[in-house]
């Protein structure tokens, strides 16, 4: 084989390429955007307390402590399949969860709660969705894992699964507990 | 005709004097929205979709524009909370030079060889291409001394020589 | 019964592609006459079983038979006859069944077609396109059955996509499959010449015809999905560089540079390999393009009906079907001759500057559609490439282009000397350049892009017409009609299509420089002047329509006090589904679109209240569709040429007799 003849296999070769990464594409969701914010500092908020709307809150209140936010509302249908989950994390009081109650009413979002169950430590109210915009939400639920330091480590896009509680959020949860 | 300029332009004043001092800001956006994407629509631009988020985001932008954020610095806003993703034209980076590169230095190497076949081919058969040389000039010279040009050799003769590909020498 | 019936059909057709793609090869291989035979035979048995697969589908959706789950999912009781026919292929099952129809469909007309080719090489061809076949009905069989059956039948469909729901629906994919499917033909000659060992110039001028024919289906397939796309988007966008958009676009590329490159094979005998690669990049990116469409590896607006699984078995049928051409093209591509020389400015050579630049665009394109894919694969982020790269990377390609296609069919073959070319076409550009000058003043504004694009369009219409006097001047018959007899279809099938190019040029020049948009909020009799024209709000109604409910929204467009029309854009909620569907009232004309589409209600939703209307004047944006139909046009005059069928006629015995042993 010499080197000229060797061009004649440049077709294929291209192909081979396009062809592998095809398959690599069969495997991945298209729609899964990651976020940019991993590694950086929570976006500040200071919003009402769904229960309580004349108490706020902001991520600074959780410095010191390992947490999760979790974006929800009450006219999502994929919430009400992770909400189990959740409500079941809570019962074990492994880590503390923040809802963030996305372009909801106060009122659908209380009764929701009622109906389902609070796993949330507090739900506050993003009422226009300006927060959600901060944190880089495009669809809810989306859940976010948050360190002692204020800076967020990783981001579940759609609704959590026993896998990824399992396998991902609970053992990054502990090892960030542990430093 | 008076009346009508006057109607006119009644109308253009009753109507714009609300819209007129946002026009250029509304195509600035526009303009500004047709290259950033919508996240949650399938492959739409923020300025075509009709998702809740794209009118969110819409809003958004408006606001930044009226606060004075350039093009760019809303872009970047955009950018810190979504990633790469928003932008339709990749930002330059390792990463995208194959993208944004490629076809230029593909468009190089396409005219490179574009010269070499060309001059290679000039050369193929050099016996062949004396041979014709003669017969094409003769045709030449004979569609230059008839005055009806009947027998066009050169530019004009492009395809009555179709179908008959036959008689070219051909080695398979 | 029916379903059942079809279901047979498909059972039987595999079979029969299995027989027709193995018995003439061997054949072939061993001359045997016999063998050789069972090709055609077999090829119009499987074109009538498919078709009545198809058929019995198409029976299914007219009689709204819901226990076929295909049709319960994408039809409805209330869906007019003609959209439920067009549901036939609205689901991912039915588009691949009228894949497999078009493909049979094209097999059985190279049976009628080409009587006259060598029995080996049109044995070759038929078992090629009955592996092709196989491929198709087992993935139809084994993953994507449209007649499976439910139980118990529902008593009424799901309804098809209220987004199909549009007469574009009916004949865009139609056209668009049998452009893709055509170019299996093309692929079929070039897989048969290199098993035979023969790319010659009989080669190429059989080849012709059927790639001509593809590509001028594909032409008109895309430039419906465009109009589609532009009317019903609400948008009025007519290409958004979405990924199956490119999908179609890729093969449309590599067929025109194949058309080129065939001309050159067949007139000069040179660039045999080329062409023969061409022909197969054609139909494999035909076939990717179902891939990106059918797999949801690319997110589109298209992405309806995906599933991975599905993705995984076109991808591995890609890997056999492309990477065993591509290796044989690798084996016996070596062993073709170069072909005739010519000059560095001649035919050829231009030919060839086609070539490399539509094969870089044609690149340019795959690039920007899969690079998103390529980042995401390697975990290096989540990309998005649109409009603006493809912007910025292809018309920098597309002005050569365009400028070679006003040199090209003026210069000779072999030798095209500089002087004599700027003799013929001094006039040409004498008449571009003043075009370039004088059309921006005349729109009201000059731009430096629009002057280019005006330049290139006038460039290529008044050399392309030039060329066309020329040749009536130099004709040496007597009278015009015997002066216009003289010439071949082919050549002024190649004439109308590069004028098509120049209509399309100054089409999307215009509208790109000169559209007009604006979003404006109306009340109730509240007017607005856009371009000049003022259009005044009437209101909106709501108007039952077969299965959905519009809102149609009344506006009287007027110019200088004068009643020019009245437009009745819609928006349309489908009861089934709930999805609205926007559909905009167009005032077309050939000096451009008025365009009017309803956004949303903005105070109160009931005749009172203000809407939010956008209004886009689009000048000249018809002549984009235009010209792409003039470029079809000239393809399906190109293959009117007798000279196809009488050179088969006369080369084919000789041929048949050539035919060197493998």
């Amino acid at each position: 084989m010499t080197l000229k003849s060797l061009r004649w296999l440049i077709p294929i070769a291209v192909f081979a390429v396009i062809a592998a990464f095809l398959y690599a594409g069969l495997f991945r969701d298209p729609r899964e955007v990651p976020s940019p914010l991993i590694g950086k500092p929570a976006p500040a908020f200071s919003l009402a307390e769904l229960h309580a709307p004349d108490r706020r809150l902001s991520p600074s209140d959780m410095r010191g402590q390992v947490w999760l936010l979790n974006v929800w509302a009450s006219w999502c249908v994929s919430c009400r399949e992770e909400h189990p989950l959740l409500v079941a994390l809570a019962k074990t009081g492994i880590v503390p969860i923040v809802g963030l109650d996305y372009k909801d009413k106060p009122g659908d979002g209380r009764a929701w709660l009622t109906d389902n169950g609070n796993p949330y430590r507090t739900s506050v109210m993003d009422s226009d969705g300006r927060t959600g915009i901060d944190w880089g939400v495009y669809g809810v639920p989306e859940t976010y894992v948050v360190d002692r330091a204020g800076i967020i480590r990783y981001k579940q896009i759609g609704p959590l699964t026993e896998q990824t509680l399992k396998q991902t959020i609970l053992p990054l949860v502990r090892r960030l507990q542990a430093s | 005709m008076i009346r009508a300029l006057l109607a006119a332009a009644y109308v253009v004043f009753a109507l714009v004097p609300t819209a007129r001092a946002d026009d250029a800001l509304d195509l600035r956006l526009r303009h500004l929205e047709s290259g950033l994407r919508c996240l949650v629509c399938q492959n739409q631009t923020l300025a075509e979709s009709d998702a809740d988020l794209a009118a969110d985001l819409r809003l958004e932008v408006r606001k930044l524009a009226l606060a004075g954020k350039s093009d760019d610095e809303i872009r970047d806003y955009l950018v810190a909370r979504y990633g790469d993703f928003v932008l339709y034209d990749p930002p330059l980076k390792p990463v995208t030079w194959l993208l944004w590169f490629g076809p230029f230095v593909l468009l190089a190497a396409g005219t490179v060889t574009w010269i070499v076949v060309g001059r290679s081919r000039r050369r193929a058969t050099p016996g062949v291409k004396a041979e014709f040389e003669v017969a094409a000039r003769n045709l030449l010279a004979g569609a230059a001394a008839s005055p009806a040009g009947a027998a066009p050799a050169g530019v004009g003769q492009a395809e009555t020589d179709s179908g008959d590909a036959a008689r070219q020498p051909l080695d398979g | 019964m029916i379903p059942e019936l079809g279901h047979f059909a498909l059972i039987v057709a595999l079979l029969v592609a299995i027989i027709q793609s193995v018995l003439p090869m061997i054949g072939a291989a061993r001359r045997d006459r016999a063998l050789m035979g069972v090709a055609v035979t077999a090829a119009r048995a499987q074109f009538g079983l498919v078709a009545l697969a198809f058929g019995c589908l198409a029976w299914s959706f007219a009689t709204s038979d819901f226990s076929v789950a295909n049709v319960a999912a994408n039809s409805n009781t209330h869906l007019p006859l003609h959209f439920r026919l067009a549901a036939t292929w609205g689901s991912h099952e039915g588009s691949l069944l009228l894949w497999s129809t078009m493909l049979a469909g094209w097999g059985f007309a190279v049976t009628v077609f080409s009587r006259n080719l060598p029995q080996v090489l049109r044995a070759r061809v038929l078992a090629v396109l009955g592996m092709i076949a196989i491929g198709f009905l087992l993935f139809l069989l084994t993953t994507s059955d449209p007649f499976t059956r439910l139980f118990p039948a529902p008593p009424e469909g799901r309804d098809l996509n209220s987004l199909l729901q549009d007469p574009g629906m009916v004949a865009h994919p139609p056209m668009l499959y049998m452009g893709y499917v055509g170019f299996s033909v093309a692929f079929a000659f070039a897989i048969a010449a290199l098993i035979g060992g023969r790319l010659d110039a009989a080669w190429a001028r059989w080849s012709r015809p059927w790639t001509t024919v593809a590509w001028s289906f594909l032409t008109v397939g895309i430039a419906l999905g465009s109009v589609w796309a532009y009317y019903t988007l609400g948008w009025g966008g007519w290409w958004f560089w979405d990924p199956v958009e490119n999908a179609s676009f890729m093969p449309w590329l590599a067929g025109t540079a194949l058309i080129h490159s065939l001309a050159v094979t067949e007139k000069r005998g040179a660039f045999r390999s080329w062409t023969v690669l061409l022909a197969i990049v054609a139909f494999s990116l035909s076939l990717i393009g179902t891939f990106l469409v059918r797999s949801g590896v690319l997110t589109s607006v298209h992405a309806f009906a995906i599933d991975p699984a599905r993705g995984l078995y076109i991808l591995a049928f890609l890997a056999i079907v492309i990477g065993g051409s591509l290796a044989l093209y690798a084996v016996r591509a070596g062993a073709v001759g170069a072909g005739g020389d010519f000059a560095p400015v001649s035919r050829e050579s231009l030919l060839l500057g086609n070539n490399v630049l539509l094969v870089v665009a044609l690149v340019s394109v795959l690039l920007g559609t899969l690079y998103p894919l390529f980042v995401d694969a390697l975990a290096a982020g989540k990309i998005s490439v649109g409009p603006p790269y493809f912007n910025t990377v292809f018309y920098p390609l597309m002005a050569p282009l365009l400028f070679l296609v006003g040199v090209g069919p003026v210069a000779a073959w072999r030798r095209a000397p500089i002087p004599e070319l700027w003799t013929r076409l001094r006039w040409a550009a004498g008449i571009a350049v003043v075009t370039a000058a004088l059309v921006p003043v005349a729109m009201g504004r000059w731009k430096p892009l629009v002057a280019l694009g005006m330049l290139l369009s006038a460039w290529i219409a008044a050399a392309t017409l030039s060329s066309l006097v020329h040749r009536l001047r130099h004709a040496p018959q007597r009278g015009l009609t015997a002066k216009l007899r003289a010439n071949a279809p082919a050549w002024y099938g190649m004439l109308l299509a590069h004028l098509g190019v120049a209509v399309f040029v100054a089409g999307v020049t215009l509208v790109k420089g000169y559209e007009v948009e604006r979003d404006v909020r109306l009340d109730v009799g509240q007017s607005v002047v856009v371009a000049g024209d003022t259009y005044t709000f009437r209101g909106v109604a709501a108007v039952p329509g077969p299965n959905y409910d519009a809102i149609v929204a009344t506006i009287d467009m007027t110019r200088a006090d004068r009643h020019v029309t009245t437009l009745h854009p819609q928006k349309r909620t489908f009861r089934s589904s709930g999805q609205v569907i926007t559909e905009a009232s167009i005032e077309r004309g050939i000096g451009g679109d008025h365009y009017v589409s309803l956004g949303e209600p903005i105070t109160g939703s009931g005749a009172s209240g203000a809407w939010a209307v956008r209004i886009y004047v689009k000048p000249f944006v018809d002549w984009i569709w235009g010209g792409c139909l003039l470029m079809a046009l000239g393809g399906f005059a190109a293959v009117a040429d007798r000279r196809y069928r009488l050179a088969r006629a006369r080369h084919s015995e000789p041929a048949a007799a050539l035919v060197a042993p493998t």
